[in-house]
C-alpha cells in the first residue's frame, strides 16, 4: 500500500464504521455493530502507528497531502478535502486512534446493559472520524469541519442518555459554549483570509514573516494582524479546550457515559485547541501579544481548575477539572513558545488521563453507578486491579520522577518540561513568570486533589457497607466487584503508556532528537537555558507536599475534610461552587437572552411594529368584516379577485402611459 | 425551453380541470386524479429544469435560453436566465413535487382548487426568475401574491384571515411603490428590457429614490427587520406546503431582486445605503434569533429563524465582493432546502397531533427515532454545521462582509451562537426527555411517503454541504460579472 492509501483508509475507516452501525445498526444487531466499529478502529490504530513510525522515522516524506476532492472553492477562498500528513498530524493520529480503539473495546463492557449500543458505537466512531479530519486538515475549512464535527459528536454523546434532563442540559451547554469559541474561530479564519488571501496552511506559513507587520483597522485602532488573528483563533481553542471563561461546559459534560469522557473530554477533543495552536505555531511565533494572552489564559486555567478540583466530590468531575488544569499547562507551554513540550504533554496526558477516566468508570461500575466519592472508601481490596492502575495514573499525572536520573513516569517528563520552559522564558516575559509560578503551585494542588481522589475512593472506611448505594438499588447490600476483562484490558494498555510513554519518547519529542522528530511540522528549538537546581526540584517538592496534605486530611485524620466542608466556610463554598461561574453566567447570559428575547418579541414585534403598522391599518377593514358577519372562506376569493383587478388596472395604466 | 418550463404547470391545471369534468360527482376519484396530475406535472417541470441546468453554460455570465416576442406595441415578452437565476428555477421545481407530496393526506378539502393554486404558483414563481422584461417580471412578481394569498386564506389555520391580510397588506404596500418606480424607470429609459435597464445609467440622485422604492418591496418580501412581522403569522397559518414554498422560494425573490435590480441598476445608491442594509441585517440576525429563542409555537420559531438567516443573505449581497455574493446566493438556495425541510418536520408532527405548541411535545425520540434523526440533521443544517449546506453560505457571506464592514461581520457572527441556542433548545424540548404528554404515547414514526419526501432534501443538504462547488460552478461567472458591473457603476 502506498502511504497515500494508508492514511486515507486510516481516516475513512471510522466513518465507514459509524455509517454501518448508525444506519444499519438495527438490522445487523448489537454485536455486529460493535464488532464492525471496534474492528475498524483497531485497523485505523494499526495504520496510525505505522504512519507515525514511518513519518517520524524519516522513511516517508516529512510532509505530504493527499487531495481527495474539492470543498469550498470560490476565487482565492479555496479548500480541499485532504489528508495532511506530517509529524504533528502523525502524533495526533496515534493518540486519537489508540485511545479511541481502546475506548471502543472498553465500552463492550461498560455499555453492556445499554439498549442503544449501535447508536453509541456509531457516535464514537463518528467522533473519531471528525477528529481525524480535524488533525489531517490542510486548510482552515476542513479544520473547522472537524472542529465543529467533534463538537456535534460530543453533543450527541453527552446527551446520549436523552431521558435525563441534566444530560440534555449539559449537551446543549457544551455545544453553545463551544459555539462562543467558534465565533472567535470563524472571525479568526476571516482575518487570516483577508490578510493572506488564502486559507491553506501550506500557502500561509511561508508568507507569515512578510505579513508580520501588517495591520487591520478596526474600531479606530490599527491592530497587528498576526496578533488579531491569533487571539481570535485562540478564542476558538478556549472553547474547545475548556479554558478559563469558556470552561463551564466541561465538568457538566461528565453527564455522558464514562468512555466518552475518557475519549472526548480528556484525551482527544479537548486537546484540539492545543493542537491548533501548535499547528499554527509559525503564526503564533510572530504574534507576541497573542502568545502572552495564551500564556495568561493557560496559566490561569491551570490554577483555577486545580483549586476547584480540591472541593469536588463527584469522581468524574474531579478528573474533569484536572483535565481543564492540565490543558492550561499545555497552553502556557505553547504560549511561551515551547510547542514541542505542549504537544508532548498532550501525548502523555492522553494516556494517563484516559487511564484515570476509564479507571473511574471501572469504579463507577463496581459501585453500581455511584459517582459520589463520599459514598465510597476502602475499595482497594475489592477492586485491586482498578486500584493499581488508578495509582499508576495518579503517579503519572502528579509527575513523579527524579530530575537528575531522568527517570520517572510519563507525566514527569512532559509537565516538568513545561514548567522549565516557562522558567526559561520568564526572564524576558512577565506572563511567562506568572505561568512558572502558577505551574509550580498548580502542581502541588494537582497532587493534593489526585491523591484525595485515591484516598476517598480506595482507602479509609468503606461508606457503602450495610446499605445500597442509593435508593435505586433497594435493600440488598452493595457488593463492589472488579470490572470485566474487556474493560481491564484497555486499562492495562493505558497504564503501560502512563508509565513508559514519557521516558520512551522524551528525547524525540523535546530532547536532542526533536528536529529529526518534528521535521519542521511545528516551530521547535525555543531558547534553552539550564534551569537552576531549585527549579528542577520544585515540582517534585510541591507534589510531595500535596500528597502529604491529602494523606493528612483523608487518611491520618479521616473525617477532618468532611467536617471542614460541613462548616461551609467562604473559601470552601467559593471552591465548591466553582468560583460561582455557572451562577453568574446563568444570571447574565441565559437570563439576558431570555429577557431580551421576550422584550424584542412582545414589545418590539407585537406592540411597536405590529401595533403601529399592519394592525392599525387592518383594524379598520377587519372591523368592517366583523360587522358584516363572520368572515367566510368565500370572501377570500373576493379579496383575491379585487387584488387581481388592482394589478390588472395598474398595469394597463402603465402600458397606456409608458408603453411606447 | 424557459417558456415551456414556466407554463407547463398551466397545462397541468387544464388537465385537472378537464378530469374534473369527467369525474363529475365522484369526489374521491376526482381528488386523487388532481393529486396525481399535480405530481406528474411538477415532476415533469423538475426534470425539464434539470435539463436546463445541465445545458446551461456556466462559463458565460450572459443571459441564456433567451426568448423575445413582441406582444404588442411597447410590451415585450422577454425571458432568459443567467447563473444567478437558473438555480432558483431549479430550486422551485425541486420543491414543488415535494410540496404536492406533503399535501397528499393533509389537504382533504377543495383538493382540486388547492392543486390548481400550487400549479399556478409554480408558473408565476418560475416566471419571476426567468423574466427579462421588467413589466413581465412585475406581473409574475405580483401575480404570485394571489395564489399564495388563497393558499393561506383558504387552507390555513384558525387565524388564517388575519394572517392572509397581514401578508397581503405588507406585500401590496411594498409593491405599489415598486410599481411606481418601474413606471418611472420605463419613462426615463424608454425601455422595459431588464438587460437594457442594467446597462442604463440612472443619475445618482434619481437612483436614491428608485433604490428606496425597490427596497420597500424586496425588504418586505425577504423579509428584513422591521418589516418581518407578517412572516411568522403567515407561516403559522399556512398549510405545511404553503410554508415550504413561502420560506423556500418566495422569500428568495427579495434577495434575487436586490441582486438583479438594486445592485446593477442603482449601484451608487446601493453603495450609499449599504450601511443601512448592514445595520438592519445585523439587527435581524440578533433580534430575531433572540425572539426565536423565546417562541412557544414550533412553526413560529422556525419562521423567526428564517428571518435571522436572511440577515446573512442581505449582508452578503451588499458586501460588494464575489465571496459575499456567492455566499448570499448559496445561503438562499441552502435555506430553501433546509427551511423547507424544517417546516415539513413541523408538518409531520402537526398532522399527527394538530398542535404546534412546543410544550405539548417532548420525548418524541422514544416513539419516532427516524424522525428524530431527520430532524437532527436539519437542525444542524439550520445551525450551520460544516458538512451541511447551511454552513457554506454563512461563512462565505460573513467573510465577504468582513472586508466591507468588520463591525457588521463581528456582530452578525454572534448569529452562530444564537442559532445554536434556539435550534438546540427547540430540538431538546420536542425530541428528548420522557414522553410527558399521554396523547403522544401512540404516535407513529415517519411513514414511507414522508421518508420519501425527506430523502431528496437530506441528499441536497449533504451534497451541497460537502460539494458546494455544484452551485459555485454555475454561479461563479455571473457573480463575478455582477460584482464587476456593480463596481463599475458605483465608480469604485
Amino acid at each position: 500500500m502506498t502511504p497515500q492509501l494508508i492514511v486515507t483508509l486510516l481516516v475513512l475507516a471510522p466513518l465507514v464504521g459509524a455509517a454501518v452501525a448508525g444506519l444499519a445498526g438495527r438490522r445487523i444487531g448489537d454485536t455486529a455493530s460493535m464488532a464492525v466499529t471496534t474492528g475498524l478502529l483497531f485497523f485505523s490504530c494499526l495504520l496510525g502507528w505505522l504512519t507515525f513510525s514511518q513519518v517520524v522515522g524519516g522513511h516517508w516524506p516529512a510532509s505530504f497531502t493527499v487531495r481527495l476532492a474539492p470543498f469550498i472553492d470560490v476565487g482565492a477562498f479555496r479548500s480541499e478535502w485532504s489528508v495532511r500528513v506530517d509529524s504533528l498530524s502523525a502524533v495526533m493520529m496515534v493518540v486519537v486512534t489508540t485511545v479511541s480503539a481502546l475506548v471502543h473495546l472498553y465500552s463492550w463492557g461498560y455499555m453492556a446493559e445499554d439498549p442503544h449500543k449501535p447508536r453509541f458505537f456509531a457516535y464514537l466512531s463518528l467522533f473519531s472520524f471528525f477528529m481525524l479530519a480535524l488533525v489531517t486538515a490542510a486548510d482552515f475549512m476542513q479544520l473547522f469541519f472537524g472542529w465543529e464535527g467533534v463538537g456535534l459528536a460530543s453533543y450527541l454523546l453527552i446527551g446520549f442518555w436523552y431521558k435525563k434532563p441534566s444530560a440534555n442540559d449539559a449537551a446543549i451547554k457544551a455545544f453553545i459554549v463551544n459555539r462562543v469559541g467558534d465565533f472567535g474561530f470563524a472571525l479568526g479564519i476571516m482575518t487570516v483570509f483577508w490578510s493572506f488571501g488564502t486559507i491553506r496552511f501550506a500557502e500561509i506559513f511561508p508568507q507569515v514573516g512578510a505579513h508580520a507587520a501588517m495591520t487591520w483597522s478596526f474600531a479606530g485602532h490599527a491592530w497587528g494582524l498576526m496578533d488579531l488573528a491569533c487571539v481570535l483563533l485562540f478564542i476558538g481553542a478556549m472553547g474547545k479546550s475548556a479554558q478559563f471563561l469558556l470552561h463551564t461546559w466541561l465538568p457538566d459534560a461528565m453527564e455522558g457515559p464514562t468512555p466518552v469522557s475518557a475519549l472526548i473530554h480528556a484525551a482527544t477533543m479537548v486537546t484540539a485547541g492545543v493542537y491548533m495552536v501548535c499547528l499554527l505555531s509559525p503564526m503564533y511565533d510572530y504574534a507576541p501579544a497573542a502568545r502572552a494572552f495564551v500564556t495568561i489564559i493557560g496559566a490561569t486555567t491551570a490554577l483555577f481548575a486545580a483549586t476547584v478540583g480540591l472541593a469536588q466530590n463527584d469522581i468524574k468531575r474531579v478528573i474533569a477539572y484536572s483535565t481543564c488544569s492540565q490543558l492550561g499547562y499545555m497552553f502556557f507551554g505553547a504560549g511561551v513558545g515551547a510547542y514541542p513540550a505542549a504537544m508532548f504533554h498532550l501525548f502523555t496526558h492522553a494516556f494517563f488521563k484516559a487511564l484515570l477516566f476509564l479507571g473511574a468508570g471501572a469504579v463507577i461500575t463496581a459501585m453500581h453507578h455511584e459517582q459520589d466519592m463520599r459514598a465510597m472508601g476502602g475499595l482497594w481490596k475489592r477492586i485491586p486491579v482498578t486500584y493499581a492502575v488508578m495509582v499508576i495514573g495518579t503517579l503519572s499525572i502528579t509527575g513523579v520522577g527524579l530530575p537528575h536520573l531522568d527517570l520517572g513516569l510519563s507525566g514527569f517528563y512532559s509537565k516538568d518540561a513545561l514548567i522549565n520552559a516557562a522558567w526559561t522564558a520568564s526572564h524576558a516575559s512577565a506572563s511567562a513568570m506568572f505561568a512558572f509560578i502558577v505551574g509550580i503551585i498548580a502542581a502541588g494542588l494537582t497532587s493534593y486533589y489526585s491523591w484525595r481522589l485515591i484516598f476517598m475512593t480506595f482507602h479509609g472506611h468503606p461508606k457503602w457497607e450495610g446499605h445500597g448505594s442509593h435508593g435505586d438499588h433497594g435493600a440488598h447490600a452493595l457488593e463492589p466487584h472488579e470490572a470485566p476483562r474487556v474493560m481491564l484490558g484497555p486499562l492495562l494498555v493505558l497504564a503501560v503508556g502512563a508509565v513508559a510513554a514519557g521516558g520512551l519518547y522524551a528525547t524525540r519529542f523535546i530532547g536532542s532528537g526533536q528536529a529529526g522528530f518534528w521535521r519542521a511540522a511545528i516551530v521547535t528549538g525555543a531558547a534553552e537555558r539550564t534551569p537552576p537546581e531549585w527549579v528542577l526540584w520544585a515540582p517534585l517538592t510541591v507534589t510531595a507536599l500535596g500528597f502529604a496534605a491529602a494523606w493528612w486530611f483523608y487518611i491520618r485524620r479521616e473525617g477532618l475534610a468532611a467536617a471542614i466542608a460541613a462548616r461551609r466556610g467562604p473559601v470552601w463554598s467559593f471552591l465548591y461552587h466553582k468560583w460561582y461561574f455557572d451562577e453568574i453566567y446563568h444570571a447574565v447570559f441565559v437570563r439576558g437572552a431570555e429577557v431580551l428575547g421576550d422584550l424584542f418579541w412582545k414589545v418590539g414585534d407585537k406592540r411597536l411594529i405590529d401595533g403601529l403598522g399592519p394592525d392599525g391599518v387592518s383594524a379598520a377593514s377587519y372591523a368592517v368584516g366583523r360587522a358584516t358577519g363572520r368572515l367566510q372562506t368565500g370572501y377570500v376569493y373576493h379579496y383575491a379577485f379585487v387584488m387581481l383587478l388592482g394589478v390588472a388596472g395598474l398595469l394597463s395604466f402603465a402600458l397606456w402611459t409608458f408603453g411606447r | 425551453m424557459l417558456s415551456l418550463i414556466t407554463f407547463l404547470p398551466l397545462a397541468g391545471v387544464a388537465a385537472i380541470l378537464a378530469v374534473r369534468e369527467f369525474a363529475g360527482s365522484r369526489s374521491a376519484e376526482r381528488d386523487d386524479a388532481a393529486r396525481w396530475m399535480a405530481l406528474a406535472t411538477t415532476t415533469a417541470v423538475f426534470l425539464l429544469s434539470v435539463i436546463l441546468v445541465i445545458r446551461f453554460n456556466p462559463a458565460s455570465s450572459a443571459f441564456q435560453f433567451t426568448e423575445n416576442a413582441n406582444w404588442f406595441e411597447g410590451l415585450h415578452y422577454r425571458m432568459g436566465v443567467d447563473g444567478i437565476s437558473v438555480l432558483f428555477v431549479l430550486l422551485t421545481a425541486f420543491l414543488m413535487p415535494i410540496c404536492i407530496l406533503a399535501s397528499w393526506r393533509s389537504i382533504t378539502t377543495r383538493v382540486v382548487e388547492y392543486m390548481i393554486a400550487f400549479l399556478i404558483l409554480e408558473t408565476l414563481v418560475i416566471g419571476v426568475f426567468c423574466a427579462l422584461d421588467i413589466i413581465v417580471f412585475y406581473l409574475f412578481f405580483e401575480g404570485q401574491l394571489i395564489p399564495m394569498f388563497l393558499i393561506i386564506g383558504i387552507w390555513g389555520g384558525a387565524n388564517r384571515v388575519y394572517a392572509a391580510f397581514k401578508f397581503f397588506l405588507y406585500t401590496l404596500l411594498g409593491s405599489v411603490v415598486m410599481l411606481a418606480a418601474i413606471l418611472g424607470m420605463i419613462g426615463i429609459a424608454h425601455t422595459s428590457s431588464i438587460p437594457a435597464l442594467m446597462a442604463y445609467h440612472f443619475n445618482p440622485g434619481l437612483q436614491i429614490w428608485l433604490w428606496l422604492a425597490f427596497f420597500a418591496s424586496f425588504a418586505v418580501k425577504l423579509p428584513m427587520w422591521p418589516v418581518h412581522t407578517w412572516l411568522p403569522d403567515a407561516h403559522v397559518e399556512a398549510p405545511t406546503a404553503g410554508s415550504v414554498i413561502l420560506a423556500g422560494i418566495l422569500l428568495k425573490m427579495g434577495g434575487y431582486g436586490f441582486l438583479r435590480f438594486s445592485l446593477t441598476m442603482f449601484p451608487s445608491a446601493s453603495v450609499h445605503f449599504t450601511p443601512l442594509i448592514f445595520a438592519l441585517s445585523v439587527i435581524a440576525v440578533i433580534y430575531t434569533s433572540l425572539v426565536a429563542f423565546r417562541q412557544t409555537d414550533f412553526k413560529k420559531l422556525i419562521a423567526y429563524s428564517s428571518v435571522a438567516h436572511m440577515g446573512f443573505v442581505t449582508l452578503g449581497i451588499f458586501s460588494g465582493n464575489v465571496l459575499g455574493e456567492q455566499g448570499a446566493l448559496f445561503q438562499m438556495l441552502s435555506h430553501g432546502v433546509i427551511s423547507g425541510a424544517l417546516f415539513l418536520c413541523v408538518g409531520v408532527v402537526y398532522d399527527r397531533m394538530h398542535t404546534r405548541e412546543i410544550a405539548l411535545y417532548g420525548g418524541l425520540v422514544n416513539r419516532m427515532p427516524l424522525y428524530a434523526a431527520v430532524f437532527m440533521l436539519f437542525t444542524m443544517g439550520n445551525v450551520g454545521l460544516p458538512g451541511t449546506s447551511g454552513f457554506v453560505g454563512e461563512i462565505l457571506s460573513l467573510t465577504g462582509t468582513y472586508a466591507a464592514s468588520t463591525w457588521s461581520a463581528l456582530l452578525a457572527t454572534t448569529g452562530v451562537i444564537l442559532s445554536a441556542l434556539y435550534a438546540l433548545t427547540l430540538y431538546r424540548r420536542v425530541i428528548f426527555g420522557e414522553i410527558a404528554n399521554p396523547a403522544l404515547a401512540a404516535i407513529g414514526d415517519l411513514e414511507r411517503r414522508e421518508a420519501a419526501i425527506f430523502a431528496p432534501l437530506i441528499l441536497a443538504t449533504l451534497a451541497l454541504g460537502l460539494q458546494p462547488g455544484l452551485v459555485f460552478h454555475i454561479t461563479q461567472a455571473s457573480a463575478e460579472h455582477l460584482v464587476a458591473v456593480f463596481h463599475a457603476g458605483a465608480g469604485r
